[in-house]
């Protein structure tokens, strides 16, 4: 096909090439293609004029508008902080007591306190805050190293064995993997601590009397735990006679307990989170359960 | 295979593959405390089986000068076969990767199972591997009618092809080991880039020796899309990948390039590897297929060319709009957006084009679901490529960028554009290919393709929702002036889409498999009776029979 043919569907000419059969119009581009590519042009060089654009040799081209990503974004947000200083001022220069008693502060606690608390801490804790297996539920009254507002900011700041310097550390030691108890001695043990926050077992003995291990208890625990078993925050050692549990109130969970030891983690926020951001969570988590006893 | 090869061919190959072997024998050997050893071993493995089947095959009679007289057609029908292998394995990961995305937990506590392991096989597996192979496979078939002259000679392609394959494997079991070099679309570490280097020249190369040799006094616009995408891709792949092992011994490399000019070289790779391997490429395929299963003529040469220059010119820019508001200069965002707005007419002059080309056959796309691959497969083509302009206007990136919007509108090109390119072009080519009247079964075509768009749309629906949902919650804040929602907020809010998205992603894959059982069976001769066929009156004479080879 040396010479164009017409094309009978369309009425264009062919171009004249042809390749295994197949041929080419030679159709005008449409009008709409023109005018289409002359505005997105247009567009291009009002932008160009207009913003930071193209490069020159140690500089660019500003542009009309001086804009600067970097200037709008530290406006921005300066402006954002400042509208939200309404509140933050007051949160951090007042003490905890009178931001609980203010309705209108704590709504914002519980607006902050929500997020910051989902994004940092919600991945242990859960998102509801009501821990699972090794880490605590923070909506009970039971707080390991104490549920003051103080104690809990303190628990943020430093962490629990985290290696900061003024860090809490705790550890509850393996009795029996490390034979400072015998197994049987270890037996005797749970079923001791289990009848503390369960009385009705120190009735109907199933394997062996709770009063069986009250030795071994009174000689390796209550150093942390306590006489009664009521635990000391001073340690991080929890009370074994209320109904939170870390790692678990059955049996089992018991038994391995003492006998593996336990050793919980919690990371310093201090150069995680600013101080105005660690006392909305304070006042958050706080906020989440019925208050210390 | 090897009976087709010349003598000095065979030899040749062997020379290459005992090369490759030692190769790997060395890696096996200097890197044996480290992940490269085993790759080593496995590159000295595939040489050493090349190496027998040739050896095997050795003393067969050479081919005669007759083969001369016909198109050299067996690496597309071997690359047709392992684009649809690799296109069932790449989505069953992808869908594996979404099911992931719904159960997390679902890693069997294995490395291996994770979601950055998986995802790059899944990546990896469908544009190189599916993508990769249906580019060369339609390429060599493209080129040489398209020329009137045959590929040179029968060891280049082959030596391409597998080559081509050899890296795609090195790639995926790479990852699946934690071999890594942390570039999107880049992932394979250094000695398996400076083997692709190889394999790309020398197709190139073959693809410039076979033009030159062409009967044809011009050149066709595939291939100048061909040229482009070899072209390109050899100079992306190469400047993306500069980096230096930290010893002959260790997979481990560092990039030559660090800091901000490292993320702008690879979104100048990424975006072009969009632009050149799935967008020019896959233009190369449909300017041959589309007009050849119409019947038609291209609506207009005179758009071709505006097509192919503007798409050329202007992706070589766009690259700085996948990197708004971060530390790349404001400048350099600018032109992102400005090229990336410029590329919209040019982008939709080529879909235009071939939806035109279909003006006088739309009967045959209403009849024929090869060619409604194709024709859908131009329609989403035009949709991506303006939503991928409208994606890079800074205010509208603001919501979408690092959301899900992102992945859907990379699918609505990949599944939407470039898949069904594929497909329509597989059902067009398979049949000319294997000398048969038409594909095994018309009805399985017909199911593919609504599989495919179904589950196309499934997941781009999804995604667009879930993306859009996802960016509005990460930018509302609360009466406090603080963010109102968490990340893991919106990962709650997104789980409905994710499994709506993994379901349509199920509907693809079934499709996909459908569609390699049925160009299996073509291959082997079979041909499905339909009902209709022995309710025939009379058989048509077959001089009226419209020819619809390539031959």
């Amino acid at each position: 096909m040396a010479l164009g043919e017409r094309d009978p569907h369309t009425g264009h000419m062919t171009t004249g090439h042809e390749w295994n059969g197949i041929t080419e119009l030679n159709t005008p581009v449409p009008r709409p293609v023109y005018f289409f590519l002359a505005a997105t042009f247009t567009f291009a060089v009002i932008y160009w004029v207009l913003m930071p654009a193209w490069p020159l040799w140690s500089t660019y081209t500003k542009g009309l508008l001086g804009a600067s990503d970097r200037n709008a974004l530290t406006e921005s947000l300066q402006q954002a902080a400042a509208a939200r200083e309404v509140w933050t001022k007051r949160i951090e220069s007042e003490d905890y007591a009178t931001v609980q008693a203010d309705p209108g502060l704590m709504q914002s606690v519980r607006d902050s306190g929500r997020t910051l608390f989902t994004d940092n801490c919600a991945v242990c804790h859960g998102g509801k805050a009501t821990g699972g297996p090794g880490y605590p539920n923070l909506t009970g009254a039971s707080w390991l190293w104490g549920g003051s507002p103080e104690m809990v900011a303190e628990t943020l700041r430093v962490g629990i064995n985290s290696g900061h310097p003024e860090a809490r550390t705790s550890q509850m030691l393996a009795f029996g993997r490390d034979q400072m108890l015998s197994r049987a001695d270890v037996e005797n043990v749970t079923t001791y601590v289990q009848s503390l926050s369960k009385p009705a077992m120190s009735k109907n003995a199933d394997t062996k009397s709770p009063a069986a291990g009250t030795k071994a208890f009174e000689t390796n625990c209550i150093s942390c735990h306590g006489e009664n078993g009521k635990g000391n925050p001073e340690l991080g050692a929890p009370d074994l006679t209320d109904h939170f549990w870390i790692y678990g109130g059955d049996r089992q969970s018991i038994y391995t307990s003492i006998f593996n030891g336990r050793q919980g983690f919690m990371p310093s926020w201090e150069d995680r989170l600013s101080p105005l951001e660690r006392k909305i969570l304070t006042l958050y988590v706080l906020d989440l359960g019925p208050g210390p006893k | 295979m090897v009976s087709q090869l010349t003598r000095n061919e065979r030899q040749l190959a062997l020379v290459i593959l005992s090369a490759l072997a030692l190769c790997g024998l060395a890696m096996a050997a200097i890197g044996r405390d480290d992940l490269i050893g085993g790759h080593g071993a496995f590159i000295l493995l595939a040489s050493l089986g090349m190496g027998f089947v040739v050896t095997s095959g050795y003393y067969h009679a050479e081919p005669s000068d007759e083969r001369l007289a016909h198109y050299y057609d067996d690496p597309s029908k071997v690359g047709i076969v392992l684009a649809m292998i690799w296109v069932v394995f790449g989505l069953f990961i992808g869908d594996w990767v979404a099911w992931l995305l719904v159960y997390p937990e679902m890693t069997f506590d294995g490395g291996w199972a994770s979601f950055g392991r998986l995802r790059p096989i899944h990546t990896t597996a469908v544009i190189f591997g599916f993508g990769g192979n249906a580019l060369i496979a339609t390429s060599f078939h493209v080129l040489q009618r398209t020329s009137r002259a045959r590929l040179p000679d029968q060891l280049s392609p082959w030596f391409v092809l597998l080559g081509y394959n050899l890296f795609c494997l090195l790639a995926v079991t790479g990852y699946s080991m934690g071999l890594t070099q942390s570039k999107e679309y880049a992932e394979p570490e250094w000695y398996a880039d400076i083997w692709l280097v190889i394999v790309w020249v020398t197709y190139f190369v073959l693809y410039l020796r076979t033009l030159a040799r062409r009967k044809e006094p011009h050149i066709y616009v595939a291939n100048w899309y061909y040229m482009a995408f070899i072209l390109v891709v050899a100079v992306l792949h190469i400047v993306n990948n500069l980096a230096v092992p930290v010893s002959i011994a260790h997979a481990k490399s560092y990039s030559l390039f660090s800091g901000v000019q490292d993320a702008m070289t690879q979104w100048w790779y990424g975006h072009n590897a969009v632009a050149f391997f799935l967008t020019a490429g896959f233009l190369g395929m449909m300017y041959y297929y589309l007009p050849k299963k119409a019947g038609r003529p291209i609506f207009s040469y005179r758009m071709s060319i505006i097509s192919f220059w503007g798409i050329t010119f202007m992706y070589m820019w766009a690259g700085s709009h996948h990197l708004h508001y971060t530390a790349l200069p404001q400048w350099v965002q600018t032109l992102g957006v400005t090229f990336s707005v410029m590329l919209l007419v040019p982008s939709w002059a080529s879909a235009g084009n071939a939806l035109l080309t279909l003006n006088g056959a739309w009967h045959k796309v209403r009849d024929d679901a090869t060619l409604r691959f194709m024709m859908v497969a131009a329609i989403f083509y035009g949709l991506s490529t303006f939503e991928g302009s409208f994606m890079a206007i800074r205010p509208v990136n603001a919501l979408s960028h690092y959301t899900d919007w992102t992945v859907g509108h990379v699918h609505a090109g990949a599944l939407g554009w470039v898949a069904l390119i594929t497909f329509g072009s597989f059902y067009s080519v398979v049949p000319w290919l294997w000398k048969r009247e038409r594909m095994y079964s018309a009805k399985l075509v017909e199911l593919h393709f609504w599989l495919a768009l179904a589950g196309t749309i499934i997941y781009v629906f999804a995604m667009w929702n879930s993306g859009i949902i996802q960016g509005l919650m990460w930018r509302t804040y609360n009466d406090s002036g603080t963010l109102a929602y968490s990340f893991v907020d919106s990962l709650i809010a997104m789980r409905p889409y994710y499994i709506a998205r993994a379901i349509g992603g199920l509907l693809f894959l079934i499709g996909a498999a459908v569609g390699f059982y049925n160009i299996w069976m073509t291959a082997r001769g079979a041909l499905e009776e339909s009902p209709t066929n022995a309710d025939r009156p009379a058989a048509v004479p077959v001089a009226a029979r419209t020819i619809e080879a390539g031959e």
